[in-house]
C-alpha cells in the first residue's frame, strides 16, 4: 500500500469499516510511514475528542411526555373522527379518476419492499432537488435542448415530452443515481409545483399499471414503458399528477377530473 | 392515521427508546432547543403514520431518517440560506472555496498553515460545539451520526439517502475542516462566524 491509498482509507480504517485484509495492509503501512502515522494519530485524536467532548443533546424531560401525549391523542381522535374515511376518500377519488381515464391504477397499500425502497429514494431525491437548489443540470423549456444534453451522459435516451400546452412546463433535466445506476431526472413545473420525472432502464415487464407510492406527504407514481422505468414525484394533487402520468404515457386527454 | 391502542403501544416500545437520539440529531441540525423539540414531535407523528411500512429491525435508523427529513423540511422553510450550498462530491464546493480563501485583517489567509499539521489541543466543549455547528448541514449530520451515534457508514448512507462513498467523503472533508477550525488561531474565526443561537 502506498501513501495515497492509505490517505484515502484512513477514515474508513479509523471508523472500523474496512475488511480484515485491508485493515492489516493499512496497519503495516502506517507502522513504516511516519507521515501517515501522524495523520492517523491526529484524526484519531479529533475523533476521540468529539466522542468525549461534543455535547450530546438528550431529550429534555418534558419532551417525552409531550410526544406520548400527542401519540395518545391520535388514538382518542381515531374513535371520534375516523381519519381513515378521509384517506380512503382520496384513494377512491384517485381510482375513479383512473378508471375514467382508462388507466388502470393499482394502489398498493402493501407495496413490495423493493418498490418501497425505490419510492423512498425517488422522494428523497425529489426533496433534495428542491432543497439544495440543485433542480437542474441543464435548464431549458425546449425538449430539443434537454434531450440531446443527456446523450453521452447516459447509456439510454430518455423520452422528453413538451407538455406546456397542458400546463406542465418543462424546466430542465439533471442526472441522478437511482437503484444503483444512472438515471435521468426531468423537471416539470405545474403552477407552483415541481414534478420530478425519474427515468432509467429496467428489465421489468412492460405493463399499463401505474402504481402509487405515497411517502411522507409526497406522491410517487411508477410505471414501465419501452424497457424504461418511470417514477413521477410531486406534492401535486393526485388527479393532476395522474393527468401528468397519462400524458407521459401518451394516453389522449379527453376528460379532466378534479 | 387512526391507530388503535395496541398499535400505539407497539409504536412507543419501538420508537420512544430512541427519543434522545432523535432530539440530539434534530438539535444539531437546526441549532436550537425549541425548534428541535417541535421537530421531534412532528417526526414522531410522521413515524406513527408510517409505522405500518416499517418492517426492519433498525428502529433507530428508521426513526432518525424521519427526524432528518423533518429537520430538512424545517430548514427549507425557515433557513433556506443554509441549504443553498450544493455539495460537489469531487471536492470543491462553494463554501469550501469561500472557506479556504477567508483571510484575517492583515490579508493573510488564516489557513495558510497545512491543516494536517495543525495540532488540536485542549478542545473545550464550547469551542467544539461551535466548530461543528459551522459545518454545512450535510457534513454536520454525518459527523453527528458517526461520532455521537456511532452508526456504520451503511446506516448513515441510508439515513441521509446518499451512497456509502459519499458518506465517507463527507466525513473526511468534515474532519479536515474541523482540524482547521480547531487549530490554534482559528477561534477568532469562530467568534465572528456564529450566526445563530446554539
Amino acid at each position: 500500500m502506498n501513501c495515497n491509498e492509505a490517505r484515502l482509507m484512513t477514515h474508513a480504517y479509523m471508523d472500523g469499516e474496512l475488511d480484515v485484509l485491508t485493515t492489516a495492509r493499512i496497519e503495516s503501512h502506517v507502522q513504516s510511514c511516519a507521515v501517515c502515522n501522524q495523520r492517523l494519530g491526529e484524526l484519531t485524536n479529533l475523533s476521540r475528542s468529539i466522542k468525549n467532548t461534543a455535547p450530546y443533546f438528550k431529550a429534555p424531560e418534558g419532551l417525552r411526555r409531550r410526544v406520548q401525549l400527542q401519540l395518545r391523542e391520535k388514538e382518542t381522535r381515531a374513535q371520534i373522527l375516523p381519519l381513515h374515511d378521509w384517506r380512503w376518500a382520496r384513494v377512491a377519488a384517485a381510482m375513479v379518476a383512473a378508471v375514467v381515464l382508462s388507466v388502470s391504477v393499482t394502489l398498493h397499500m402493501n407495496t413490495p419492499q423493493t418498490d418501497e425502497v425505490i419510492a423512498h429514494e425517488v422522494v428523497s431525491s425529489h426533496v433534495r432537488s428542491l432543497m439544495a437548489e440543485h433542480l437542474t443540470d441543464v435548464k431549458s423549456n425546449d425538449k430539443h435542448t434537454v434531450k440531446p444534453w443527456f446523450t453521452g451522459r447516459l447509456d439510454f435516451s430518455p423520452p422528453v415530452q413538451d407538455l406546456a400546452s397542458k400546463g406542465f412546463m418543462l424546466v430542465g433535466g439533471r442526472l441522478e443515481f437511482l437503484e444503483n445506476r444512472q438515471a435521468a431526472a426531468l423537471v416539470y413545473q405545474y403552477r407552483k409545483h415541481v414534478i420530478n420525472l425519474f427515468i432509467w432502464p429496467t428489465a421489468r415487464e412492460q405493463g399499463t399499471n401505474v402504481e402509487a407510492h405515497p411517502w411522507q406527504g409526497y406522491q410517487a407514481y411508477e410505471w414501465t414503458l419501452g424497457g424504461l422505468q418511470f417514477w413521477a414525484v410531486s406534492d401535486l394533487n393526485d388527479s393532476e399528477l395522474i393527468e401528468f402520468v397519462r400524458l407521459q404515457q401518451g394516453v389522449p386527454t379527453t376528460v379532466r377530473v378534479e | 392515521m387512526a391507530k388503535n391502542k395496541s398499535e400505539i403501544e407497539r409504536f412507543e416500545q419501538c420508537a420512544l427508546p430512541h427519543l434522545d437520539a432523535a432530539h440530539n440529531l434534530a438539535r444539531w441540525l437546526v441549532g436550537n432547543n425549541s425548534d428541535a423539540q417541535d421537530i421531534v414531535q412532528e417526526a414522531y407523528l410522521r413515524a406513527l403514520k408510517y409505522f405500518d411500512s416499517f418492517h426492519g429491525t433498525d428502529a433507530r435508523g428508521w426513526l432518525l431518517t424521519i427526524v432528518r427529513n423533518t429537520s430538512y423540511t424545517w430548514l427549507r422553510e425557515n433557513r433556506m440560506g443554509e441549504l443553498t450550498v450544493s455539495l460537489d462530491e469531487d471536492g470543491i464546493d462553494a463554501t469550501n472555496f469561500a472557506f479556504d480563501t477567508l483571510s484575517d485583517a492583515s490579508g493573510v489567509s488564516v489557513f495558510a498553515t497545512n491543516p494536517e499539521a495543525a495540532l488540536i489541543q485542549q478542545i473545550d466543549e464550547d469551542l467544539l460545539r461551535r466548530a461543528i455547528a459551522m459545518l454545512p448541514v450535510e457534513f454536520r449530520e454525518v459527523m453527528v451520526l458517526r461520532e455521537l451515534e456511532e452508526l456504520s457508514y451503511k446506516q448513515i448512507a441510508s439515513i441521509a439517502a446518499v451512497p456509502v462513498g459519499t458518506v465517507m467523503s463527507r466525513l473526511a472533508r468534515a474532519r479536515k475542516r474541523l482540524q482547521v477550525l480547531l487549530a490554534p488561531g482559528a477561534p477568532v474565526l469562530l467568534r465572528q462566524e456564529t450566526t445563530h443561537e446554539l
